[in-house]
């Protein structure tokens, strides 16, 4: 854990601090993403969560999988939650009321709590500067009251708000870009994030750890319920999003963008739609066009990236 | 030494905030509660006051926020006023059963619509089912006193739960008056510094706000019942700790020469002090008339104001907000809770003033004691009633 940059698997702590026994579905990805992070903090960290699958499956009273300080408030505050906390942490730290030491502060919630209702709290926070993580695990629809759509949601996604009628296709609007509207808050440091690439996933939550200052990290977080995919195939799924273009791998450190797992060769989406119920609606014209706008993002993406490093 | 200086109530109760070492402040600005956070916000940028100043995006975020801040383990201070009040609404009742003892001041002000930034309760009176303790200042001195008595009660081991200071916006908040202000030094042997009795630890993880099943969720709601109206007898204990330390003795319920009246009027707030002019003015003529009002409203001091209303013929009950359709005003309401079914209860006369800024002027508590006068006098006890409002009462619009 030291060496942040040569993260091997022999080097991956054992101890988990979000345990076995909570309740998500068979194949859930967002609880996979959300144990790596808290692998990655350890045990000095404080959790504020919004209401959402995360919290739902986490603790049911009298139960908890929470071996770390967890506190819940309500759907739409988590960052302001956490921002609190952590100025209670530094009040209480510089009046000696409390050892003054480094406590991972990280507030988290769903795409419908982050890019929807919450947006105004979290971008709150992130521009007070707290230094705190915040963590948006991103399943593309909220999942937790039944799958409806999000301004998350992938264009064309079939939802239960969303569905595909014979008039109108399921989703119709493109998915919200919340990762950039991180990067304009000007913060230390954003990046997004995917567990099927544990390795790229748990240096980014690192480094959001380590850096002093506000880091907003977005998660990739398949989920076989809502999007009708196998619950074996998170994993695949996960890849085949940042081999289409679907969901690229990138960091912006203080302003500078640097691309992971570069494509060259897209995959076509289809392969990447075609393992899921939600889409199995959308013609070969539409998935085309979708890919065709996602390659595009794409490469202003890599435009950032050559852009915010000429002179490095 | 307490010094006695003329300041802007806001600013004192600010001061007295400040001089309970108030660890973290999350707040927005809201008229007419503004004058509280920016003095605070000036105090800790002077150096004067360790503390965070959280300049939050919202009320909502406000309260939210507040609810990190005490959770963490610190001591938590914000203010807030009418629509900012009803943002908070949803994370009142969350704050309350976390039993998080934040501490807020309410410069109470009316709701909309129409937009109107003026003094009523209609701020408070919609939040009485959050499960937060609330307590009234009726002037400056009051409401500044109650800082730190506030402090002691939220964050008293046997309470544990959040308190809500109100004062009237404007009438109060920003009249300059003469204040005995308590030094940091004198607070302190009185407000001890805040032992929280759990926080968010890292060496001591605990899980807080989790699900509650409908298996659990009555018993969570019995425990916060148990823990409001449990605490009566610490704020009773502690309003007196204070009387004896410092000479101003504050309690639940207060009257004002109701002795020997058949007519009392039932209220909160600074329109009680003009009726204590009013009610001084009418003795002279011979009314014997007297006040009861509340200063402790939750929990609700059944006993206590049933004490203090007993034997008296006529109440006449001003409300300062009302249930539109519904059963008048909430002190009318919670007043006949408490005497339904008491042998020889006063008959209560139920009166809506105030509203929005309206003054309760002399002429107000005229009318009203002619009403009470004929129901003393065996008349039927008038409906209840809009009495300021032009174009004429209730029923007769």
């Amino acid at each position: 854990m030291e060496k942040f940059n040569v993260f091997a698997s022999r080097l991956i702590p054992k101890e988990d601090y979000v345990c076995s026994g909570h309740r998500a579905c068979q194949g859930c990805a967002e609880a996979l993403a959300m144990r790596l992070v808290h692998k990655v903090l350890g045990r000095n960290t404080i959790a504020a969560s919004a209401t959402g699958c995360m919290e739902i499956i986490s603790s049911p009273y009298p139960e908890t999988a929470w071996a770390i300080p967890w506190l819940h408030v309500a759907f739409e505050n988590s960052a302001s939650v956490g921002s609190g906390i952590e100025a209670g942490l530094k009040a209480l730290m510089r009046k000696g009321k409390i050892p003054k030491r480094k406590i991972n502060v990280i507030a988290y919630g769903g795409d419908g709590a982050t890019v929807d209702i919450g947006l105004q709290w979290v971008s709150g926070a992130m521009e007070r500067g707290h230094d705190m993580i915040y963590v948006c695990y991103d399943n593309e629809a909220y999942m937790n009251t039944g799958i409806q759509r999000s301004s998350s949601t992938p264009l064309h996604a079939a939802t239960t708000t969303s569905p595909a009628g014979k008039a109108i296709g399921g989703q119709q609007t493109w998915k919200k870009n919340m990762t950039e509207i991180m990067v304009a808050h000007n913060i230390p440091y954003v990046a997004t994030i995917n567990p099927s690439y544990p390795f790229d996933f748990m240096r980014k939550v690192k480094k959001a750890a380590e850096i002093e200052g506000p880091a907003y990290l977005h998660a990739y977080s398949c989920c076989p319920t809502g999007w009708g995919s196998r619950p074996e195939l998170g994993i695949q799924l996960g890849r085949l999003a940042v081999e289409t273009g679907a969901f690229p791998l990138y960091e912006v450190e203080y302003g500078k963008y640097s691309v992971q797992e570069k494509v060259e060769d897209f995959r076509p989406l289809k392969d990447y739609v075609k393992l899921q119920r939600r889409f199995r609606h959308l013609t070969d014209d539409q998935i085309a066009a979708s890919q065709e706008r996602l390659i595009k993002e794409y490469k202003l993406l890599l435009k950032k990236e050559q852009m915010t490093r000429e002179g490095d | 030494m307490a010094v006695r200086k003329g300041i802007e109530s806001s600013l004192a109760i600010a001061e007295a905030a400040a001089a309970c070492n108030v660890d973290c402040i999350a707040a927005y600005p809201i008229t007419p509660q503004t004058h509280i956070v920016e003095h605070l916000s000036e105090l800790v940028n002077d150096g004067v006051l360790d503390a965070e100043f959280i300049p939050v995006e919202s009320e909502h975020s406000a309260m939210s926020c507040c609810c990190g801040t005490a959770a963490a383990g610190a001591r938590t201070f914000t203010a807030t006023s009418s629509q900012g009040l009803a943002l908070m609404h949803e994370i009142m009742f969350i704050a309350a059963n976390l039993r998080l003892p934040i501490v807020m001041t309410v410069a109470n002000r009316a709701l909309s619509a129409p937009i109107n930034i003026w003094n009523d309760h209609s701020d408070v009176m919609t939040e009485r089912d959050c499960g937060w303790l609330q307590i009234f200042g009726e002037n400056g001195q009051e409401s500044t006193d109650l800082v730190p008595i506030c402090h002691k009660i939220a964050e008293d081991k046997r309470v544990l739960l959040p308190i809500m200071l109100n004062f009237d916006g404007f009438i109060v908040s920003h009249v300059v008056e003469p204040i005995e202000m308590l030094t940091r030094e004198e607070i302190a042997t009185f407000l001890p510094d805040y032992e929280p009795q759990q926080r968010l630890d890292v060496d001591n993880p605990i899980t807080m706000g989790p699900v509650g099943m409908p298996e659990v969720y009555t018993e969570a709601k019995m425990a916060h019942e148990a823990a409001v109206r449990n605490a009566y007898g610490p704020i009773c204990e502690i309003l007196e700790e204070f009387g004896q330390k410092f000479g101003r003795t504050y309690k639940p319920v207060e009257t004002y020469k109701t002795e020997d009246a058949d007519i009392v009027f039932v209220m909160m707030g600074a329109a009680s002090e003009t009726c204590m002019s009013w009610v001084d003015k009418v003795r002279e003529q011979g009314k014997k008339v007297g006040i009861v009002r509340f200063r402790l409203w939750r929990p609700l001091p059944v006993e206590a104001f049933k004490e203090a209303v007993q034997g008296k013929k006529v109440l006449g009950i001003i409300d300062r907000h009302f249930s539109p359709g519904g059963a008048g005003g909430p002190v009318a309401q919670e007043v006949k809770y408490t005497l339904y079914g008491e042998k020889d209860a006063p008959k209560a006369v139920e009166v809506v003033a105030g509203l929005g800024g309206r003054d309760i002027d002399f002429d107000t508590f005229d009318k009203i004691f002619d009403r009470c006068q004929k129901v003393l006098d065996g008349g039927e006890v008038p409906p209840f009633e809009l009495i300021q409002a032009r174009g004429g009462h209730y029923g007769k619009i």
